[in-house]
């Protein structure tokens, strides 16, 4: 079965089609990279998929579930996280703060009013390992606003590799690294085990190139060229509307 | 029939006078994007001033106008002095005006102390006309026959100028007007000024009929919300037909059930907010 | 000595003077003052959890407050025991709060500031329009105080010492909700909506809750207020009253366990003040609440530190770092 699954998926805004019926299939533990020239629509058609904004018509399977009309937030209990573009963090709280934030969203222990959440012991701990998934567990306790922005990226990831996902949506993980906090967010992705399914959107292509099984294009909201690497790379429409600006 | 006749004539009376606040509010509303908490103190403050013109002896007119004006300039001095220190901090801009809105009444208060005020109708409008086999109050006609001018003006405004055409951008989008090389902060000056002087003006012609009051400010400001609620945020048309319902159901309700008038004056706005998730506000949470 | 233990220790200490007061404060005026303070903090806490924690500026509160005041004031002229009339007075603000929330909540921000307003609005029309139900103008006057535990509440002494327990009782439940994951999921919701829905959470449910958190402690504060002086009127559910609590919350300082606290005996103490020398008090009331707004919006007490600081950063080093200081801290009114 496969882990998503996008039939006819639209979405316009006013009169302005912005995604227009994307069909994408993506096998489990695949890296899926999603390219395109700016205002392609990748960011909308992440939107659609984690339930940010309402598809107009089409349909979203997730393990042949259809999550169409589900909202957001019964996403990330079926198994789906997501990283932003622009990033989204808690400034006020430190790093763990943020992880932890991230566990308890799938977890019945958010609505407790009790609890003491510092003294979450098993819940400190989770959060610990997954900052040092992403080697930030010695910036634990540090304020989210002052760390650099790179690590802030990590930070995203950390979020959303600490609630375990099946499906992994990156919104351009890279943008706006320099290049060796680049080289150190490919390594650690590559070694993202390969039961979580990870959909990514990327303009770095050096990395996402090596990084991704298969590649869609994106074009005016449409999928035009879909592959392998080798592929992609050499059809032609790809080359028109994106490699060969 | 008569009873309901007059029912009908003073909320037609009361939904000009509605329209000429709230449409400043309105836009001011729509453009700026902040509920004006100080609207009800323009009306009152316009409205003592008013008064106190006409104590000494000034045309009834003239001292709408001269009152209006008045609070044209204290409006534009809140707008440059004030509000433009928190611009784009629009919470801080809302409980600024909540809080002059408190300074405000009780100025008037220690001014104009807490006896009501009420001003005689100007005498060329005094009395009544009889049509139809019936008396009609001419002043209560002749506030209808302003807010319809006022409206008709504003309109012409909006859609007609070169000035309303930037109104226009701005209420739909501040950052594409901005874009468009629109000085959209002397725009929120224009504006506020504009909305201010309206609900003076307002204030004046409507004291023969309200009376002026300690507490009259806080009784014309939730009127403006609601009207703004149900007719949309810078839609002077919303604001016209919010005026004329509210008008009538203040009239018909103090008439029918008067424990409950103030009540339902809100009913239209739980309403909407029941019916249409989405409000006039946009976005659900 | 570590840090930690300092503060408790501090506060404890605090509390133990409260607590004693009157023992040490002999006039019982000044006992009623503090006992005012004590039930406007617990308003002004209430209204801290929406306005501080969750982001969303509320000017209807006057009307919950109202609501358990006249309930608990009307059931005890129709003859109930004090007991009934405030399970009554518990269960009617959380009813009516419940209201307030389906209805605001379908807005942020601006919106939710101005549908509040109105329902708060709506309040003070049934209050002061609705003669045959709510006796109008003239509010309606409690006989008696209660005597829970056969303690008569009777004495300003007696009654300060009842309104400390609740006080306390409230001030622990706010420490709880904030640390609580709870109160982390309320913080959520604030600053990242949209994130806190892609991590799981169930964004409207959690504010919801959050209202109803605020509004059963403003119930019991409405309670303790109507007791206190034995009397309620509809000007108590004016906007006035809404504007005062939100002065106290952000006077204090916003999304701050004893910032809401500060603020009352702030605006308490100023209100006894004014009201002693001048008659003025809305004027005062507005006027510091523009200069608070314009001046400190982050609230008196962070705002009067971070001046300190600046000025004493400014004689080290210039006006520089000054600059920086200030660009640094968060205005939080501005949420």
């Amino acid at each position: 079965m496969s882990a998503l699954v996008l039939e006819d998926l639209c979405k316009s805004f006013g009169g302005l089609r912005v995604t227009r019926n994307v069909n994408l299939v993506v096998a489990p533990g695949e890296r899926r990279l999603i390219i395109g020239p700016n205002g392609a629509g990748k960011t909308t058609l992440f939107n659609q998929i984690t339930g940010d904004i309402r598809s107009n018509s089409g349909t979203i399977r997730l393990f042949g579930r259809d999550i169409t009309r589900i909202p957001a937030r019964q996403r990330a209990h079926l198994g789906m996280a997501r990283t932003f573009q622009i990033i989204t963090l808690f400034p006020r709280d430190t790093l763990i703060r943020n992880v932890m934030l991230a566990l308890l969203g799938l977890s019945p222990l958010r609505w407790n009013p009790f609890a003491d959440l510092d003294r979450r012991r098993d819940l400190r701990e989770r959060a610990l390992a997954a900052l040092a998934r992403v080697g930030l567990d010695r910036l634990a306790e540090r304020a989210l606003s002052e760390t650099s922005y790179g690590e802030r990226r990590r930070v995203e990831i950390a979020m959303a590799l600490a609630q375990e996902p099946k499906v992994l949506l990156l919104d351009e993980p890279l943008a706006g690294l320099s290049l060796e906090e680049r080289r150190e967010m490919s390594t650690l992705l590559a070694a993202l085990p390969r039961d979580v399914t990870v959909v990514m959107i990327e303009h770095d292509m050096d990395v996402a190139l090596e990084f991704a099984d298969r590649i869609t294009v994106l074009h005016f909201g449409e999928v035009i060229v879909e592959g392998t690497r080798a592929e992609v790379v050499a059809d032609a429409r790809t080359r028109e509307v994106y490699l060969g600006a | 029939m008569l009873f309901w006749l007059l029912l009908a004539v003073n909320s037609i009376t009361m939904g000009g006078l509605l329209f000429l606040l709230s449409a400043g509010f309105s836009l001011i509303f729509g453009l700026m994007r902040i509920p004006n908490l100080m609207h009800g103190s323009f009306f009152m403050l316009g409205a003592y001033l008013g008064a106190t013109f006409l104590a000494r002896g000034m045309n009834f007119w003239a001292a709408a106008l001269l009152s209006a004006a008045a609070m044209v300039v204290i409006g534009g001095l809140i707008e440059r002095f004030l509000l433009r220190r928190l611009a784009g901090q629009d919470l801080a801009q809302v409980l600024l005006t909540l809080g002059l809105s408190f300074v405000v009444a009780d100025l008037c208060l220690m001014v104009w102390t807490g006896d009501p005020i009420q001003p005689p109708t100007p005498p060329g409008l005094a009395g009544a006309f009889r049509a139809f086999g019936m008396f009609f109050p001419i002043f209560r006609l002749a506030i209808v026959a302003i807010a319809v001018v006022v409206a008709v003006a504003l309109w012409l405004m909006i859609e007609r100028t070169r000035l309303g055409a930037m109104i226009r951008a701005g209420v739909d989008d501040p950052a594409i007007a901005r874009v468009m090389g629109i000085k959209v902060s002397q725009l929120f000056t224009l504006i506020f000024c504009l909305g201010a002087g309206l609900a003076a003006f307002a204030g004046v012609i409507g004291a023969p009929y309200l009376s002026i009051y300690p507490g009259l400010d806080a009784d014309m400001l939730p009127l403006a919300l609601i009207i703004v609620i149900l007719g949309g945020a810078g839609s002077l048309a919303g604001a016209l037909l919010g005026s004329f319902i509210i008008g009538f159901l203040y009239n018909f309700g103090q008439a029918l059930f008067p424990d409950l008038a103030y009540v339902i004056l809100f009913l239209p706005m739980l309403l909407i907010l029941v019916l249409r998730p989405q409000g006039l506000f946009g976005r659900v949470g | 000595m570590p840090p930690g233990a300092v503060r408790a220790l501090c506060l404890g200490a605090a509390l133990a003077v409260l607590a004693a007061l009157p023992w040490w404060m002999a006039n019982p005026y000044y006992v009623n003052i503090a006992s005012q303070i004590l039930f406007w903090a617990v308003f002004a806490l209430a209204l801290n959890v929406l306005v501080g924690y969750a982001g969303l500026t509320s000017l209807g509160h006057a009307g919950l407050f109202g609501m358990a005041g006249y309930t608990a004031g009307l059931m005890l002229a129709a003859g109930a025991g004090h007991a009934a009339a405030i399970v009554a007075a518990l269960l009617a603000t959380l009813a009516t709060t419940a209201i307030f929330a389906l209805l605001a909540l379908r807005a942020t921000g601006i919106g939710f500031l101005m549908i509040t307003l109105a329902l708060g609005q709506i309040l003070w029309g049934i209050a002061y329009r609705w003669a045959s139900l709510t006796n109008g103008d003239n509010g309606v006057k409690l006989a008696d105080r209660p005597a829970p535990l056969g303690l008569h509440l009777s004495s300003p002494d007696a009654f300060y010492l009842a309104t400390f327990a609740v006080f306390l009782l409230c001030l622990a439940s706010m420490r709880l909700f904030v640390r609580s994951p709870f109160g982390a999921s309320v913080r959520g919701t604030r600053d990242q909506p949209r994130r806190m829905r892609t991590l799981g959470y169930n964004v409207w449910l959690v504010r919801f809750l959050a209202f109803l958190f605020s509004g059963f402690w403003t119930g019991v504060a409405g309670l303790l207020f109507v007791y206190y002086n034995q009397f309620i009127s509809p000007q108590v559910v004016a906007l006035q009253t809404s504007a005062e609590v939100l002065l106290m919350v952000i006077s204090g300082g916003v999304g701050t366990l004893f910032g809401p606290v500060a603020g009352a005996a702030i605006v308490v103490v100023m209100k006894n003040v004014a009201s002693a020398y001048v008659e003025r008090w809305n004027m005062v009331l507005g006027i510091i609440f523009v200069l608070i707004i314009v001046f400190m919006p982050e609230g008196l007490v962070p705002g009067a530190a971070r001046l300190v600081r600046r000025g004493y950063r400014g004689l080290r080093a210039g006006s520089g770092p000054a600059a920086a200081e200030a660009a640094a801290s968060p205005g939080t009114a501005g949420r």
